[in-house]
């Protein structure tokens, strides 16, 4: 009989790991996977483009349900798992009896960070993150409702842009003087401010939110500087946080994140944590494509293969508010490295790939990302790149001289 | 080429550049420009053009132009109203003459003027003003031809017509590139060598694109050729192949110069050992030359630009003269003339050692001329031949100088002396269809606008003596006047108006066909006292036409077939050259020689083939050519760059190694200037050693110096108005389709670029830097065309100029046309490369990949690609380029093995 294998969270990393898993190890283990959103999983970073209305909700599905069902997978969607017994190999679930588990993967994900700052719990203010989160947004903007979008980062900007594509009048708030700081350079957020700001958003930079005004509902939010903007929603897009809650009840070990090796298992055996829930080797990543290596991994591991994750080189690859962005590696550029740059605002393009010691190190790409890949690949790869640098910034090329 | 509206009419007119003189047909477009196509029935060209005239339709914007006189104040140039720069120029030009004499004041003239401009200007020097200070720019070219000929037959006479080229069975070029200087009269050379099997035999101390059709290519030592001809003679004398009663008749001094001779180069050894030459390949000029009655003696600048160019010209013509080859079908010598009015000068007798219509100053012919014109104070001896006329104004001699339709700062050798010369005169006036050039930029202080081509009207002679008219086709831009016009309202300001009272050029013509027949009775050969009483109608009308045109007499198309020559005796004499030796010495210093001449789509300075993008495609840089073996020696990199040292100056130029150049030899463009290159003046590094005969200058054997220059950056501009480039810069101008192009290398700051470019740019910018590759490039844009351009990049790697300079062109690029603009690269990764053909636009690796899929000759290669159709000059690179590259097959068999 196969082994019980209960994967909590149903997001975009369980997903990909039932998808590999029913690869790697067909029929070793019975899966079951517990959500707490009531619905199939969906690709999350597409839910400003639900928003935007450029995509149906279940448009963004990963899977059909057939899918799951081809797989034998069982789907308890809308249940809360609420402690794990590691000893009793056990999960405790609310409203429900409890599950046991030959092996454990804990892919909760995160949680949206509310800023304490007077007036934070008010009626009207909102975080977004989930499928419910978007359809309060949805029916915000239906309302052209003023909406201040706190946080300048990849989150922010979503909610920014789809808000502002239904129909809201919105201000985003960013503390820092650029945007998305921690994936694009300078120039590359300013380029990216002028193309969100060619949308219609109002974008403040190093404005510090201090508290939100209102008697029953949001009516303003004041900065620190004392600026007041108006506002008749709130949306705090300013940070995540590894959802570690129950690996900590539990008694596993946690930093931030979940600590895990590099087989993805925590410090209880048989029990393992991926995605943006997980810390590896001290990182814990926002991110997509790592939580896709670890799942890759993670499965192979779980089928017996030898497998180990050694950490992933982050990339950002994504439509930031109709914008492609793309930025990987060290593409602020370190001491002792030098840059390649191509600036054309006009387009919104601009583009940096950083390099050091002959080999690409960083990339940056606004507006044109059609080689991203590539220059990722470069930098994991750590090719040397003296033979193609001249060309390199315009489209890809051999990196071998041709056979003579 | 350019679509035109049928109802606008045709005129017939003729070329302004070579010698050649070809017909051409031009259609205004009824926008200021004209389409243009070769007359088929002119008999100098049937109907053909060369890279050159085909591009004329690309020259007539009027952006350069100079629209209104001009005179200079206390704060530069300003327009004034013509009589006021008129009266200006008489009452400055009396004034000196009142002070200093008549030998204070000069004329420079240029062969590019009409025979009517020519003539007013001779008359009013010469026979008004009391000096023959008349000198051209035709002493630059074809002086040592006119000398040599009147030394020889007794008058400036050319002897044969075109038709002997297409009868001939022996072609001998000898100092002459007319592949690329005359290429339509090559070309109908090569048919009869292709049709009738005529041999060339090319003498020239540069393999240059004539010696590619070649059977006896002779690469002598530069200076040599008299030695040669010399030996020639003696062989005629030695194999029996003189005509003695030719000789016996019609001619003196044979015995005394083939004496000479026989001391020069008394064998087929002793002429290989002047020369440089295998006695072998003498003996087969010899051999071939001596059996072949037909024989053609072609020459042009090799022989001319020599302090012994009249000694060579003689050493050839002895040789027709001693077999009497001349004046019959197929035989003769023939001088090869660089202008398109050099001979019109020369029958006006617009140079400072003639004095009118093939006279000169004996006293009758002083009398006779002041007669005719009626003149208040004729000039009774020769002026100052053009080197030693600008020595007179550095000397401070010379007062005034009126230069007409040329460039004497670029053109003359010692050209920093010359600039330096001007700036002493009291009075400079310019008569020019420029607003700029290195002339007028030295500082005139009367500009007054002449009409150009296409606008003036008039009669210009080629090197057949063959009289065309050159006709207007549009409207004269601005207040341009013809320049018979300017000069005969001085005339009349000074006093003279029944002398200068003209109407029309046609006016002037008649009384100049007059002059000629004025007490000729065939004392004299030039006459066309036939056309002296054309009507207006006629003069507009005239079909063109061969002198002599004797008034009552049946035409004679050749001379000197039965003697008459225009001697006191109407013998002909032989003259015997001196030793052939080059003036200048090299030294350890200076180990070289400078060689200077023509490219194939540019002509003199540019101011005209310059603003056809066509043409500034072939060549766009000011270049060196040298030899592998020197290259090596002095460690010259081939596309690199060269400073270039003589005693009188020094130039910057991209180094072209190559086996075409001789050992110790360098060549040099003579086409750049200061206002199209930074360091590619050639003329300022040229001697000014003349001809004691002919007062031309040797242009072609400059002792000189050649070292490697280092740039750290090379990189292109393109721009659509001319620009102000960073100080400190080596560049070169081209006019591109769309604006101008510049060529530069920089060992400047990479990051002086950016700020540069974006004080001049748009707002609309696209850049792309890499300062550790040394790369900065960047465009911008009005709309969706580029504004400007700018490519910086290491020495060895700026981009490739021609993808950009297509992308320049276009109105508009398109998305994915702009992405790739800044990696230089098209975007369908195929830029045809560097131009060969001209006319059609066609690269060289379009005409690579051609040969290399199997078009193996030029014919092939036309056929799929036009090139080489029209003008046929880019033939021999093409055939260069077939011997370079493999075929296909060839290819997958060396993969094979």
């Amino acid at each position: 009989m196969s082994e019980p294998l209960v994967i909590v969270g149903n997001g975009m990393a369980a997903a990909k790991l039932v998808e590999e898993l029913s690869q790697t190890a067909l029929g070793r283990y019975a899966i079951a996977v517990i959500g707490e959103e009531p619905r199939l999983a969906y690709n999350r970073v597409l839910l400003s483009s639900v928003l935007a209305g450029e995509a149906a909700s279940h448009e963004i599905e990963l899977k059909p349900a057939e899918w799951w069902r081809a797989r034998g997978v069982t789907l308890k969607y809308g249940a809360r798992v609420t402690g794990i017994d590691v000893g009793r190999r056990e999960l405790t679930i609310e409203n429900d009896e409890n599950v046991a588990f030959s092996r454990l993967v804990l892919a909760t994900g995160s949680l949206p960070l509310r800023l304490p700052v007077p007036g934070s719990d008010l009626p009207g203010v909102h975080t977004f993150r989930d499928s419910r989160d978007t359809d309060v947004l949805l029916s915000l903007a239906a309302k052209k409702s003023r909406v201040v979008v706190v946080g300048g980062g990849l989150l922010g900007l979503e909610a920014a842009y789809g808000l502002a594509r239904a129909g809201a009048q919105v201000t985003l708030l960013h503390l820092m003087d650029r945007l998305m700081e921690r994936q694009l350079d300078v120039t590359a957020a300013a380029l990216l401010k002028v193309l969100v700001e060619r949308k219609g958003i109002e974008v403040l930079l190093q404005a510090s939110t201090a508290a939100i005004h209102g008697e029953a509902l949001v009516e303003s939010v004041e900065l620190a500087d004392g600026r007041r903007i108006a506002a008749d929603a709130v949306i705090f897009a300013a940070g995540i946080k590894p959802n570690i809650v129950l690996a900590r009840e539990a008694g596993l070990a946690v930093n931030r994140g979940i600590a895990v090796d590099d087989v993805m298992q925590t410090s209880a055996p048989g029990i393992f944590a991926l995605g943006e829930c997980a810390e590896h080797r001290g990182t814990c990543y926002g991110l997509v494509e790592p939580a896709y290596e670890q799942a890759r991994v993670l499965a192979r591991h779980l089928a017996g293969r030898k497998a180990a994750y050694s950490g992933s080189v982050v990339s950002t690859n994504l439509k930031v508010s109709g914008v492609a962005v793309f930025s990987a590696g060290d593409f602020i550029g370190a001491e002792g490295s030098e840059a390649i740059v191509l600036n054309d605002v006009r387009r919104g393009i601009y583009k940096k790939l950083v390099i050091a010691d002959g080999r690409l190190t960083g990339a940056v790409l606004i507006g044109d990302t059609q080689d991203a890949l590539w220059y990722r690949d470069l930098i994991r790869s750590r090719e040397p790149i003296a033979s193609i640098r001249t060309e390199m910034m315009f489209g890809r090329v051999g990196t071998r001289p041709k056979a003579a | 080429m350019t679509t035109v509206d049928p109802k606008l009419r045709t005129v017939r007119t003729a070329c302004p550049y070579c010698g050649v003189g070809c017909g051409v047909l031009a259609t205004p477009d009824g926008s200021g420009g004209a389409a243009i196509s070769g007359d088929p029935a002119h008999p100098a060209n049937l109907g053909r053009l060369c890279s050159k005239g085909s591009a004329l339709g690309e020259t007539l914007g009027l952006e350069s132009r100079l629209l209104y006189p001009m005179v200079r104040c206390k704060h530069g140039m300003e327009r004034v109203a013509w009589s006021d720069a008129l009266d200006h120029v008489a009452n400055r030009l009396k004034h000196i003459v009142a002070r200093d004499g008549e030998d204070a004041v000069a004329f420079y003239l240029s062969g590019q003027m009409l025979t009517e401009d020519y003539y007013v200007a001779n008359k009013l020097m010469k026979g008004f003003l009391g000096s023959a200070n008349v000198d051209t720019n035709s002493r630059l070219c074809m002086a040592s031809s006119v000398a040599g000929h009147r030394r020889a037959f007794g008058a400036d006479t050319v002897p044969g017509t075109y038709e002997d080229l297409d009868q001939a069975d022996l072609l001998v070029f000898v100092g002459s590139n007319a592949a690329w200087c005359h290429p339509v009269l090559y070309q109908r050379m090569l048919a009869n060598k292709q049709n009738r099997g005529a041999k060339f035999v090319v003498i020239d101390p540069r393999r240059t694109d004539t010696s590619s059709e070649a059977d006896l290519f002779l690469g002598l030592k530069p200076g040599t050729d008299s030695a040669l001809f010399s030996g020639l003679l003696v062989h005629l004398a030695d194999s029996g192949a003189l005509d003695r009663d030719y000789i016996a008749d019609h001619t003196a001094g044979f015995d005394e110069t083939l004496a000479r001779a026989r001391n020069l180069a008394g064998s087929a050894g002793a002429t290989a050992l002047a020369t440089g030459l295998s006695e072998a390949d003498v003996a087969a000029f010899f051999k071939l030359f001596s059996e072949t009655p037909k024989v053609v003696t072609l020459y042009s600048q090799g022989v001319n630009q020599s302090a012994q160019g009249t000694d060579k010209v003689n050493a050839i013509i002895n040789c027709h003269l001693a077999a009497a080859r001349i004046g019959k079908p197929g035989m003769g010598p023939f001088s090869l003339t660089g202008q398109p009015n050099a001979m019109g000068g020369r029958e006006v007798g617009g140079l400072a050692n003639q004095l009118a219509a093939h006279m000169g100053f004996t006293p009758p012919d002083i009398d006779r001329v002041r007669r005719f014109w009626k003149a208040s104070d004729i000039a009774t001896h020769e002026g100052l031949k053009a080197v030693a006329m600008f020595e007179a104004i550095a000397r401070g001699q010379i007062k005034a100088l009126w230069v007409i339709g040329t460039n004497p700062a670029v053109s003359l050798p010692d050209a920093d002396l010359v600039r330096a010369a001007l700036k002493k005169l009291e009075l400079f006036v310019v008569s020019e269809n420029v607003r700029s050039n290195d002339t007028v930029d030295v500082g005139a202080h009367v500009l007054l606008p002449a009409q150009a081509w296409g606008e003036k009207s008039g009669t210009v002679t080629n090197s057949e003596r063959r009289i065309s008219r050159q006709r207007a086709f549009m409207a004269p831009a601005g207040e341009a006047k013809p320049d018979w016009w300017i000069l005969s309202e001085v005339g009349k300001r000074l006093g003279h108006a029944a002398a200068f009272n003209y109407t029309s050029a046609a006016d002037v013509f008649r009384e100049h066909a007059a002059l000629s027949a004025f007490e000729n009775d065939g004392s004299r050969d030039f006459d066309i006292g036939g056309l002296a009483t054309l009507s207006d109608e006629e003069y507009d009308t005239m079909a063109p036409v061969q002198w002599p045109v004797r008034a009552g007499k049946p035409p004679s198309p050749r001379f000197f077939a039965d003697g008459a020559f225009y001697t006191n005796d109407r013998k002909a004499r032989f003259v015997a050259p001196e030793v052939p030796a080059l003036r200048g010495e090299t030294t350890a210093a200076r180990p070289l020689r400078l060689n200077t001449g023509r490219i194939r789509d540019q002509w003199h300075t540019m101011t005209r083939t310059g603003l056809s993008p066509r043409l500034g495609a072939h060549l766009p840089e000011p270049f060196v050519e040298v030899h592998p073996d020197d290259a090596l020696r002095y460690g010259l990199m081939h596309d690199g760059f060269a400073k270039v040292t003589t005693e009188h100056g020094q130039c910057i130029l991209k180094v072209v190694v190559s086996e075409r150049q001789q050992r110790g030899m360098l060549f040099a463009p003579i086409h750049w200037n200061a206002t199209n290159s930074s360091h590619g003046r050639v003329g300022a590094l040229v001697a000014s050693h003349t001809d004691p005969f002919s007062g031309q200058p040797e242009a072609k054997a400059t002792p000189a110096a050649i070292s490697p220059y280092e740039y750290v950056f090379r990189g292109f501009i393109l721009s659509r108005t001319e620009l102000t480039l960073p100080p400190n810069l080596w560049w070169a101008r081209a006019t591109v389709p769309g604006g101008f192009g510049y060529l530069f290398a920089d060992n400047g700051d990479l990051m002086r670029w950016p700020g540069w470019f974006k004080a001049r740019a748009t707002d609309d910018v696209a850049d792309y830097m890499d300062v550790g590759g040394g790369v900065y490039r960047a465009a911008c844009f009005d709309r969706d065309r580029i504004a400007t351009s700018v490519f910086v990049g290491p020495g060895h790697d700026a981009g490739d100029w021609n993808v950009v300079k297509t992308m320049f062109a276009a109105d508009r690029l398109d998305d994915e046309q702009r992405r790739m603009l800044l990696s230089g690269r098209a975007p369908d990764g195929a830029s045809g490369g560097p131009i060969v053909c001209a006319c059609f636009g066609v690269g060289r690796d379009t005409i690579c990949d051609a040969i290399a899929s199997g078009a193996r000759t030029p014919a092939a290669i036309g056929a799929q690609l036009k090139a080489g159709t029209n003008c046929g000059s880019c033939i021999p690179e093409m055939k260069r380029l077939i011997a370079q590259t493999p075929a296909q097959a060839d290819v997958s068999v060396k993969v094979a093995s």
